[in-house]
């Protein structure tokens, strides 16, 4: 049996930021990976002869500018892409394009467009606000540790100064509300709803009308904060590419294509893994970037856990609603009214919040949209290598597609990817007859194909009942678990999924304070 | 469904198998609910079956204790992480007394395990613990069938219990050790016998299909009939009087169940009462081990006692203090007059300073003379032991008595 001072399951981009803290202070990491490549959802896949795309997260919205720096990614080969658009597709050519602070399109009112800058910056505040929670462990209501009574303290004083008082109460208004209510408060134009609340449901088992969706909206916009959403240059496997290289070049051994099987418990410690070859390896540390199902009821087994805790993790909900959708075209699709460039920006079809609302009916009770909400990037036109000359590929986000379909996804994947088409091509005519080769990734195939649990973006939904103190439960939230020397790093752990880093940011700070005690 | 078709709407309180028999005896129709079944508090008077249990023999119907039969290829592995208590020695035709707790280490409920035959056991406990049973058995190989009522049971208690059950016609009795379990045939049905009871007395209880238990009952008080032995039926009201003498714990009368607990602190742990033995750190993880490992490095707090106090003056629900009008450090739980011993036993309670006793413990007592009250001052000491037990109740061969 080998041994090693620490063991990271996992080499999401979580995991590799982890573990490139945890070198970087000094200590010998191995990261284990049961794919042939690291980077987990952000990792290159090609899905056809000649096509590639990235497997699961097509837009950079926020990665941590402190793990940036910390990391030294920018001199491992990071540059951030130009800012994305979000263009907001309208069946006439009557598109809109959302910017950060500027929306314009043919029909929009000036009160809209005044409102749409007032509602940005409104909301980047409470963004703003909520900041101390994220790059610090969430807060324990009960035993709180110094960092934690700081961490309360910041955030109520950006709370109540950082805002200002008639912000604080307009935030306390609409923070637990859904984003259906706000946004009639504020806009006219269906199209500029739909579009917004997209932000807010995509990736989450909710509809606009849903409680909550303010906060899930929050979440997305909290990486406006710290610059635009991009595409990076290369493409998103380009984080990947520098994670690799900034934890390699701090010391970390990175070994993929070996699953880990076990992690090794007795008398209540983490002892080290057990891969699926029967190799164990002993190690002080074990730090699992996995979802928290596959981490306490796969990989430790309930027999080493208290049965509350066992239970309570099994009744996370972690059921996926996004399908990932990969499209080989032989040319660029016509939608009219978009110049090329604007094809290369974020292209939404979510024409109104009753749209969104009516696709995610169908989720409720398992079946999937008949009209989905999409989100749509062609990185081909960024990064010519994904496809052969002349042609390109899609990346298509597609929700609503339930983890579990009622009819069973085997044999209706077809069915779905046709819904899809049939959509896209009611904005881009002749679409059907561009396409070449395609892949659809369902909740369940995500599960498969990339171990998460459900096939969650975030490794679980991010309703408020299952975050912050509360992510994934109480009792594991602070990135250290109920087996001494087990921590979690991944998406499960607070503040959930997205390219940010900040939960192995996180993890790697408690972790090395706990070392110190 | 079945179940709920099974079930008479208009019976508030179910009849156990042997109703037809307890009802025609229970001559005070003193009746009370036992985990929903009708159940005498007592049959005639409280006298004459306490001393039945300590003198002779006496008979109780144990149908309404929550039965689990708890089978599969994991139902080992599931039980040890289940409860406290190491359960890896625990051989086939053997029971052991065990308690589980909550996650924080807090006592739910406590039971004995009897182990049946390679994979299979049954789980007897105070109160209703499927729920936690299922809960527990995540990620496990194992099935949990609630077998209340698919088992009628009897629990034959006293002196002459041995001597009653051979003459009713159970062969090889007397070489059954206690904590063992036999099985045999009565008047051409299978009966299992387990040496086990809640009196610290010499016992036995009867386990058997619900369809032969009138036929159990009577062939057990026919030996009554016929003159050899006295045999009583008993209610819950001895039953507390014996377990109270025997030292045994009683789940939500002596402390707040976990399950059942509201407000915090008000749960206890197996240390907190005095149920440290049952513990094992040892044995591989089990609920609760964490926060109990916690525990023991730390002071005890508080502790559930065996309290015998001065005096003939009843110490019903008593405030317990350091010195007369002193500090309050305690609460009696529940309390007995012991005849046997003639004296006021009671389990109590009570705060530990720095992991120690209180060097004096006084309760004050308030009691009537002709309806008018009164109150007084009675000191209590702590028995560590059982306050009664006998050695014939681990002789094998028990003496006939």
């Amino acid at each position: 049996m080998t041994s090693c001072r620490v063991i990271v399951v996992g080499a999401g981009h979580n995991g590799l930021v982890c573990a490139s803290y945890l070198a970087r202070a000094g200590l010998q990491v191995q990261v284990l990976e049961a794919l042939d490549n690291p980077g987990g959802a952000a990792s290159t896949i090609g899905f056809a002869d000649g096509y590639k795309v990235s497997g699961l997260a097509h837009i950079l919205h926020s990665l941590s500018p402190k793990v940036c720096e910390d990391l030294d990614l920018y001199n491992a080969g990071l540059t951030m892409g130009l800012s994305l658009q979000t263009i907001s597709l309208d069946q006439k050519g009557d598109h809109l394009q959302l910017g950060e602070n500027t929306v314009s399109g043919e029909g929009l009112t000036e009160k809209d467009i005044a409102a749409y800058a007032d509602f940005k910056r409104d909301f980047r505040g409470y963004a703003r606000a909520l900041e101390p929670l994220m790059m610090n462990k969430p807060p324990r209501l009960k035993d709180m540790d110094f960092p934690d009574k700081v961490t309360l303290a910041k955030l109520g004083w950006k709370l109540r100064f950082g805002l200002g008082k008639s912000a604080m109460r307009e935030f306390l208004r609409v923070g637990g509300i859904n984003i259906h209510d706000v946004l009639n408060e504020c806009f006219d134009d269906d199209r500029l709803k739909g579009a917004i609340a997209v932000d807010a449901v995509m990736g989450h088992h909710m509809g606009p009308r849903t409680p909550s969706t303010v906060l899930t909206y929050l979440h997305r916009l909290r990486g406006e904060i710290h610059g635009p959403q991009n595409i990076p240059q290369g493409g998103m496997n380009q984080v990947v590419n520098a994670l690799v290289k900034s934890a390699t070049d701090a010391g970390v051994s990175i070994r993929t294509g070996c699953r880990v099987s076990r992690i090794l418990v007795s008398d209540g410690k983490a002892q080290g893994v057990e891969l699926e070859s029967d190799e164990q390896i002993a190690a002080d540390i074990v730090i699992s970037n996995a979802d928290a199902k596959t981490t306490f009821l796969g990989l430790v087994g309930t027999q080493e856990l208290d049965a509350m805790f066992a239970h309570r993790i099994h009744t996370t909900r972690t059921a996926g609603d996004v399908a990932k959708i990969h499209i080989a075209l032989n040319s660029l699709p016509v939608i009219k009214g978009l110049s090329i460039e604007q094809l290369g920006q974020r292209l939404l079809i979510a024409p109104g919040m009753r749209y969104v609302e009516h696709a995610f009916n169908h989720a409720k009770y398992g079946e999937y949209s008949e009209n989905p909400v999409l989100e749509i990037t062609i990185p081909s036109l960024s990064d010519s290598g994904l496809a052969p000359p002349g042609h390109h590929v899609m990346s298509v986000c597609a929700t609503f597609a339930p983890y579990v379909l009622k009819k069973g996804w085997d044999g209706n994947r077809s069915q779905f990817l046709a819904r899809v088409v049939a959509v896209v091509g009611q904005y881009a005519s002749g679409f059907e007859n561009q396409i070449v080769a395609s892949q659809v990734l369902t909740p369940a195939d995500i599960e498969t194909e990339y171990n998460i649990a459900g096939g969650h973006w975030h490794h679980g939904e991010l309703a408020i009942d299952q975050s912050f103190m509360m992510r994934p439960v109480h009792g594991t939230a602070q990135y250290d678990t109920p087996v001494d020397g087990l921590f979690l790093c991944g998406a499960a752990a607070h503040p959930g999924g997205g390219v940010t880093g900040i939960p192995g940011h996180n993890a790697a700070q408690r972790i090395l304070a706990m070392n110190e005690e | 469904m079945e179940r709920l078709e099974a079930h008479d709407f208009n019976e508030v309180l179910q009849h156990s198998p042997f109703h037809a028999r307890a009802d025609n005896l229970c001559k005070l129709k003193n009746w009370t609910s036992w985990n929903g079944y009708q159940t005498a508090r007592f049959y005639d008077t409280l006298a004459s079956e306490y001393f039945a249990i300590r003198s002779s023999c006496s008979v109780m119907d144990m149908t309404p204790m929550e039965k689990y039969r708890i089978s599969g290829p994991d139902a080992e592995r599931f039980l040890a992480r289940l409860v406290t208590r190491d359960i890896s020695k625990l051989r086939v035709n053997r029971v052991t007394y065990v308690l589980w707790c909550n996650d924080d280490g807090k006592v739910l409920d406590d039971g004995t395990i009897f182990y049946l035959k390679d994979g299979e056991y049954r789980l007897c406990s105070q109160h209703h613990q499927l729920d936690w049973l299922l809960i527990s058995s995540l990620g496990m190989d194992v099935t949990i069938v609630e077998e209340t009522r698919e088992v009628a049971a009897l629990t034959v208690q006293g002196p002459t219990s041995c001597s009653v059950l051979t003459e009713a016609g159970v062969v090889g009795l007397d070489q059954l050790k206690p904590f063992r379990i036999m099985h045999t045939n009565l008047n051409g049905f299978d009966l299992m016998i387990s040496r086990t009871g809640y009196t610290g007395d010499l016992g036995y209880e009867l386990w058997t299909d619900p369809d032969n238990a009138l036929e159990l009952w009577d062939s057990i008080f026919d030996v009554k009939a016929r003159g050899l032995y006295d045999v009583r039926p008993i209610g819950l009201d001895a039953l507390e009087m014996v377990r109270i003498e025997a030292g045994f714990i009683m789940p939500a009368d002596d402390f707040n169940t976990a399950e059942t607990t509201v407000r915090a602190d008000h749960d206890r742990s197996p240390f907190e009462l005095g149920m440290g033995w049952v513990v094992s750190f040892d044995k591989g993880h089990f609920t609760g081990r964490r926060a109990l490992l916690k525990e023991q490095g730390r002071p005890i707090r508080r502790r559930l006692v065996k309290l015998m106090i001065e005096g003939n003056k009843p110490p019903k629900d008593s405030f317990l203090y350091d010195r007369q009008d002193g500090r309050r450090i305690g609460t009696i739980k529940t309390n007995i007059w012991s005849p046997i011993l003639k004296a006021n036993l009671a389990m109590a309670d009570i705060d530990y300073q720095n992991g120690s006793p209180p060097s004096e413990i006084w309760a004050e007592i308030y009691y009537q003379k002709e309806l008018e009250w009164r109150a007084t001052w009675a000191k209590c000491s702590i028995s560590e032991k059982p306050f009664w037990s006998h050695p014939r109740r681990s002789a094998t061969p028990p003496l006939p008595y």
